[in-house]
């Protein structure tokens, strides 16, 4: 019995990690500029945590084939050293992980989330309501209208709120329900939330953050790679949660100038 | 210290007030888990409905469309049903079965016992508990049954959606008031539940039974106790400001200038936030208090089928209480990407990580444990043992998520999904399972088969890792969790996976019918059991099998040894914690 523990343990764990290791299943290739980091510290992570799992599987396994009763009527014996080895194991071996994770990346997670935008960064607004994003562009005169939540209604699609008759700077602020930006240019977006909670993902991106009623959330990133991606809402927000998506078009400068003029020139 | 109470109170002679309204700690411990085995059984049905409709969205469950004809005309699951099913799973799943069974039902069986008492220090207290906590179950399920539909916002419920009402869409009606009110009912008698074991273990322990010669599952326990009571006193406030917001027209969860449905919400100056921080506050407490107790009775089990003593008694004992007192730290791990901010991500990656390190202790405490062991493979042990195994399997990927950084990619997963099943989810239940045979015989006083009890732990132990290793890859791939459906291109290349996942969850659920059978036949028709059928040493084992309505039939006994006297040489190879010295 003992023995067969040991065999099935040992093939879960090494099949386990062997999907692991081949990347069967693995992340999308990253199209972002801090992503590559996001990635290197995934994969420093899965080495370490990948060892620890089949070490521990596999001690597991060998100690449980070993020290089976086989009939023998021999005394146990205890654990050379006592758990004195055990404790140090497990603080030295964590503890190092741990101090080389954290100041890594912690360093990632500041560079996303903790330092401001480069200056010059293209200001794009989201709204995230019950079950669609919209996103709103300054348009020619840089500025972005007041949102008016009284004024904020589907049915006549006014999705920001938005008060034109009064508010000059809303008369050319561009709507779309794609994300369209530029490749290489960074770009920060100002998040509202209309009615519940939403999140705002792009694996591709690596980029994924909460969309908070109340708050007005920050955040920025830089693509590189032209292409359609699918941006897909990651808090549960009510019934159509699971159709609540968008698409994040990454456009080269010409194309998304071009693009931007035409949406202008529509209004 | 005081020394136990002999006669707390004399056998009632009616049958209601024996088997049904009894006082008996006993008792109450196994209405705990008749409880915790009616949820689990609720629970898993509605897994396996959403695992089928998630592996084929367009075939019809059979069934179902007989049951829930608005939730799933013809047997096809709606969106929001799929989320009701999600809901009321996980909310079963993780108050009325991980916290019920290991820490109400055999806490309450086997912590007196073990120190010595005839029963709990507040029996009436104790009852009262159970019927609540019964209450709070039947409360949750109704909300299947109202016009309203059962609430959908997930077991975390978040505000506003939980908050706003009906304006919100389908579910967020009087199910998801029902759904607060019996969160609020369930924390009540968990507070009531905790004090009592706290009570219990410092103030009836018997002569001799000194804090260090506690059974380990009673050290957990207590320890758990006292998460309990700071978990459950924060989860129940926050459970009756959300009614007040739902029913009363407050606003302590919902901002102003909401507009749900093209209606402004006529609230102003919540913070959905808040909601988020005293949840997490108890949430992850509570995953220690679903594991915790697993951690106590793989510690009482492995010695005894090691036929050696536990390696490191104290350390095991410090590092309990490290974990208690860290979980306290960590609740923003949750929150990084919550619009929290940023800053204190960092401030709770570092107590996460750090919590890892009395954790692996505690791993490497039982592996060690193995060394030069004498191992007795029964049901229980291979349990116990398995669960060390899927442990450390959901530990590690914990990793991950503790670090803001590579959580940006995974969080909201089904990464995650992988990560809490197997560490709260599937360990919790394999120290369910380990205490169920290993308890069983003392609790009925009959023996369980163990031939079963073995193809169960063995199928059992594949199907887990057939059902939730692969969600880690699921995560990887970019697979976000709480969809119930994935639409027009959307993620198709990954169904395969999921039908794979599907078909070793029904696998793994029909499995456990073994262990159901297992359970009624041995109740009715076991082998009748002897007092110590393991040769194991703690006081449960030296009283008759089941015990005597006070316990120990009128003597208290006189605890002379630790609970952790294995492996001396010749035929006995133990010391049982009354043996006269």
């Amino acid at each position: 019995m003992g023995k067969l523990f040991a065999v099935v343990v040992t093939l879960i764990a090494l099949a386990s990690a062997a999907i692991f290791a081949l990347h069967i299943w693995w992340v999308p290739p990253d199209i972002s500029t801090h992503g590559s980091r996001i990635d290197r510290q995934l994969n420093e992570t899965m080495i370490v945590a990948g060892v620890l799992f089949v070490g521990a599987q596999l001690a597991l396994a060998f100690f449980v084939w070993r020290f089976s009763a086989s009939g023998t009527a021999r005394p146990s014996k205890s654990f050379p050293g006592g758990p004195t080895p055990m404790v140090v194991l497990a603080t030295v071996l964590v503890g190092a992980e741990i101090l080389v994770l954290t100041f890594v990346g912690s360093k990632v997670w500041a560079d996303v989330y903790e330092t401001p935008p480069a200056p010059g960064a293209l200001q794009i607004e989201v709204q995230a309501e019950q079950f669609a994003f919209y996103f709103r562009y300054a348009g020619s005169d840089g500025k972005f209208g007041a949102m008016h939540p009284e004024l904020m209604n589907d049915a006549s699609e006014n999705f920001f709120g938005l008060d034109p008759a009064n508010d000059t700077t809303a008369r050319d602020d561009i709507v779309v329900g794609s994300l369209v930006i530029p490749a290489n240019q960074p770009v920060e977006l100002r998040m509202h939330a209309k009615d519940v909670n939403h999140s705002f993902y792009v694996p591709e991106l690596r980029i994924q953050q909460d969309i908070v009623p109340g708050l007005v959330i920050p955040l920025h990133f830089t693509a590189t790679t032209p292409g359609k991606y699918e941006l897909v809402c990651t808090q549960l927000c009510g019934l159509g949660h699971y159709n609540m998506r968008a698409f994040v078009e990454v456009k080269t400068r010409a194309d998304f100038d071009q693009w931007l003029k035409e949406k202008a020139a529509a209004l | 210290m005081t020394h136990g109470v002999t006669t707390a109170h004399a056998q009632p002679q009616s049958f209601l007030r024996r088997h049904v309204f009894s006082v008996d700690h006993k008792v109450i411990g196994r209405q705990y888990l008749d409880l915790a085995l009616v949820a689990v059984v609720t629970g898993m049905v509605l897994s396996w409905i959403m695992r089928f409709h998630l592996g084929w969205p367009e075939t019809p469950v059979p069934g179902l469309g007989k049951l829930a004809p608005t939730g799933a005309a013809g047997g096809i699951i709606t969106p929001e049903y799929y989320l009701a099913l999600m809901t009321m799973h996980g909310t079963i799943m993780v108050f009325f079965v991980l916290t019920t069974a290991p820490f109400a039902g055999f806490g309450n069986f086997f912590l007196p016992i073990h120190v010595g008492a005839a029963d709990m220090a507040f029996p009436r207290i104790n009852m009262m508990s159970f019927w609540v906590t019964l209450l709070a179950f039947l409360v949750l399920v109704s909300a299947f049954f109202i016009g309203d539909g059962p609430p959908l916002s997930g077991w975390t419920a978040y505000a506003p959606l939980s908050a706003v009402g009906k304006d919100a869409g389908p579910g967020q009606g009087v199910g998801q008031t029902l759904w607060a009110v019996s969160i609020a009912m369930f924390c009540v008698a968990q507070l009531l539940g905790s004090l009592n074991f706290i009570a219990t273990t410092l103030d009836l322990r018997t002569r001799g039974m000194s804090l260090a010669r506690l059974p380990f599952a009673t050290w957990a326990w207590f320890i758990t106790s006292v998460i309990g009571l700071i978990a459950f006193a924060v989860l129940m406030p926050a459970c009756i400001l959300l009614i007040l917001d739902r029913v009363a027209g407050t606003s302590f969860f919902i901002p102003a200038g909401l507009v749900i449905s093209d209606r402004l919400q006529p609230h102003a100056g919540g913070s959905p936030l808040l909601w988020q921080h005293l949840f997490w506050f108890f949430g992850h407490p509570e995953v220690y208090i679903a594991i915790l107790p697993g951690f106590g009775i793989v510690s009482q089990i492995l010695p005894v089928f090691a036929r050696k003593p536990l390696l490191g008694p104290r350390v095991l004992i410090v590092c309990l209480i490290a974990i208690a007192f860290l979980s306290y730290t960590v609740w923003g791990h949750h929150m990084f990407l919550s619009g929290m901010n940023p800053l204190s991500a960092t401030l709770f990656s570092v107590p996460t990580l750090v919590i890892t390190i009395p954790a692996t202790i505690i791993c490497l405490l039982w592996i060690g444990t193995l060394y030069g062991a004498r191992l007795r493979f029964t049901a229980a042990a291979l349990f116990a043992l398995g669960f060390v195994s899927v442990f450390v399997s959901g530990g590690i990927s914990g990793f991950f998520l503790a670090q803001p950084s590579t959580d940006i990619y995974l969080h909201g997963t089904y990464f995650v999904v992988a990560h809490f099943h197997f560490v709260m989810g599937v360990a919790a239940m394999f120290g369910i399972f380990a205490g169920t045979y290993f308890w069983f015989p003392k609790m009925f006083g009959r023996m369980m088969n163990e031939t079963l009890g073995k193809w169960h732990f063995w199928l059992t132990f594949i199907g887990v890792y057939c059902v939730f290793m692969p969600m880690h890859y699921l995560g990887l791939a970019g697979n976000v969790r709480r969809y119930s459906a994935f639409t027009d291109e959307y993620l198709q290349p990954l169904i395969p996976l999921h039908r794979f996942i599907t078909i070793a969850a029904l696998f793994t659920g029909a499995v456990q019918l073994i262990f159901l059978f297992n359970l009624i036949r041995s109740r009715l028709r076991g082998p009748i059991a002897p007092a110590n059928p393991w040769e194991a040493t703690t006081l449960e084992w030296s009283t008759s099998s089941p015990p005597p309505h006070d316990n120990f039939g009128g003597h208290p006994p006189v605890v002379t040894h630790g609970p952790n006297e294995f492996g001396g040489a010749g035929a006995r190879d133990y010391v049982m914690q009354a043996e006269p010295r």
